[in-house]
This record gives structure tokens, sequence and C-alpha cells, in this order.
């Protein structure tokens, strides 16, 4: 039986980059808490890590022009960045709220760090088991 | 990697504050500018914010990848817009700035309005940058995985 990384590091690897690419979103709605009309966006975390760490999803994209966006493409990334249900919208259109944006931001970060912590001790499971002492 | 993204949109968000924390400055400083016309009288400005789109790019962008679904890329001044509210008219016939009729005009400017507006970019300033001070502890733990 061939070791991968893939199968050595279980869902870690895949809970890491969904959490830094929540922290863009995140960061992204902070720096539009003045921007009119700005609606505040947030990844499903689940519903991404089930299709991350799922294979054979991605569906490749037909180009009949130029200019037509070609790659692959994740058809549950669309919904899964969502809008977020404002508790009070401002009148100027703007659904961010600065003290949840912050505490979803300080909670994915502490996620972030657990996700890193246990991939740190995968790797040093293997570091262990190659080395043998 | 998204994660140096965090420092591209927070950065956007730290200069656009900034560039408001300006024109508060501005509207401070010239709160009691008087001129002896209306057209010339300094009238009070505010920035325009507005979210920046990810730019997709054509042909073999990776768009619908890890690096395709990003909400935005941060904030953008598009433009500055002096006040329109009605400037303010005095008569002080003995100013040196009047006009023929004793009035001289004051500026638009509400400085309880701008004090408020300071604060708030100062907090939003703030935010944005305890955003990128989180992002960069971040990475910096990235970069040691493996090291035990």
């Amino acid at each position: 039986m061939a070791i991968t990384f893939d199968s050595a590091l279980g869902i870690h690897q895949s809970a890491l980059l969904v959490r830094s690419q929540r922290a863009e979103v995140l960061a992204n709605n902070i720096a539009n808490a003045d921007t009119p009309n700005y609606k505040a966006r947030d990844l499903d975390f689940k519903s991404i890590l089930a299709g991350q760490s799922g294979s054979g999803q991605m569906m490749s994209v037909d180009r009949s022009q130029r200019g037509h966006i070609g790659g692959l493409i994740d058809p549950s990334f669309a919904a899964d960045l969502m809008y977020r249900q404002s508790l009070q919208p401002s009148i100027d259109g703007n659904t961010v709220d600065v003290q949840i944006e912050q505490a979803e931001f300080a909670r994915n970060a502490m996620d972030f760090q657990a996700s890193f912590t246990l991939l740190n001790k995968k790797f040093a499971g293997l570091m262990k088991a190659i080395t043998g002492e | 990697m998204s994660l140096s993204n965090v420092f591209n949109i927070a950065g956007s968000g730290m200069s656009s504050q900034s560039i408001r924390l300006n024109t508060v400055a501005s509207n401070m400083a010239n709160a009691e500018s008087v001129s002896s016309s209306s057209g010339e009288t300094y009238r009070a400005r505010q920035p325009v914010f507005q979210l920046i789109q990810q730019q997709v790019s054509g042909g073999d962008g990776d768009y619908g990848s890890s690096s395709g679904m990003s909400a935005g890329q941060g904030v953008q001044v598009v433009d500055i817009v002096e006040s329109q509210a009605p400037l303010r008219q005095q008569y002080e016939p003995n100013h040196p700035m009047a006009d023929e009729k004793g009035y001289v005009y004051y500026p638009n400017v509400n400085v309880v309005e701008e004090m408020t507006n300071m604060i708030s970019a100062s907090r939003s300033f703030q935010t944005n940058a305890d955003i990128m001070n989180t992002a960069k502890e971040m990475m910096q733990r990235v970069l040691t995985l493996g090291q035990s």
C-alpha cells in the first residue's frame, strides 16, 4: 500500500485551506464596513469541507467562444459564498455588523490554530514513525 | 494563497479610512475659512467608498478553483464629493472679506458631524489593523509547520 500525504494528513489540510479562505471573506467584510450597499458575505464551512474532501465533484466548463472562462468549476462553490442575514441593516444598504464579523474572525483564527495544531501533530507522528526513536 | 490576500484587503481598508480621515482633517481645518462669495467658499468633502470587485481574467484563469471564490478584493475610494448643504451666511460688515452687502460666507462644515466621522474612521482603521495582525500571526504559525 502506497503512503500518500492525502491519506496520512486526512481532513486537516483541507480544513486549513478553507479557514484561510474564510479569513479572506471576513476581512473583506470588515474592510467594507463603511461601504454603501455592501452586503456581508460568509462561507458555509461545513458544506465546503464536504465538497473538498469528496472526490470527483468538479465539472469542467465548456468554452465555445474566446473570452469564456475555462477551467474547473465546483458546482457547490457559488452557493457556498452566501450573504449574511443582517440583524440591523443600516440605512445606506450596508449589512456589515463589525462586532459580529470581528467575533467570527477571531473564532476562525482559533479554528485555524486548532487545524494547524492537528496537522502539526500529524507531521510529528510521521516524523516519529520514520526515525523510530 | 488567500492569507496574503487578507493583507491586501485589510491594507485597502486602512488606506481608504486614512483618506476619510484626511478629508475630515481638511474639513475641520477649513471650518472657518470665510470668503466673500458663495462660489469660492470651501465645501465639506466626503469620500465615496466602493467594493473592489474581483478581476476575472479570460483565458486559462483558474476561476472556480480555490482562488476564484473570493467575495471581493477590499475597498477603494472612487470619488470625493462636496457637500451640497447650504453655506452659512453671516452679516459681518466690518469683516475684511465682506461683500458689498456686508455678508461673509462660512463653509457648510458641521464640526460635530466631522468629529463623529473621525471617531468612526479611527475605529475602522483599528479594526483593519487588528485583522492584519491576526492574519500575520496565522501566517507565521503556518511557517512553523513540521517543526516540533
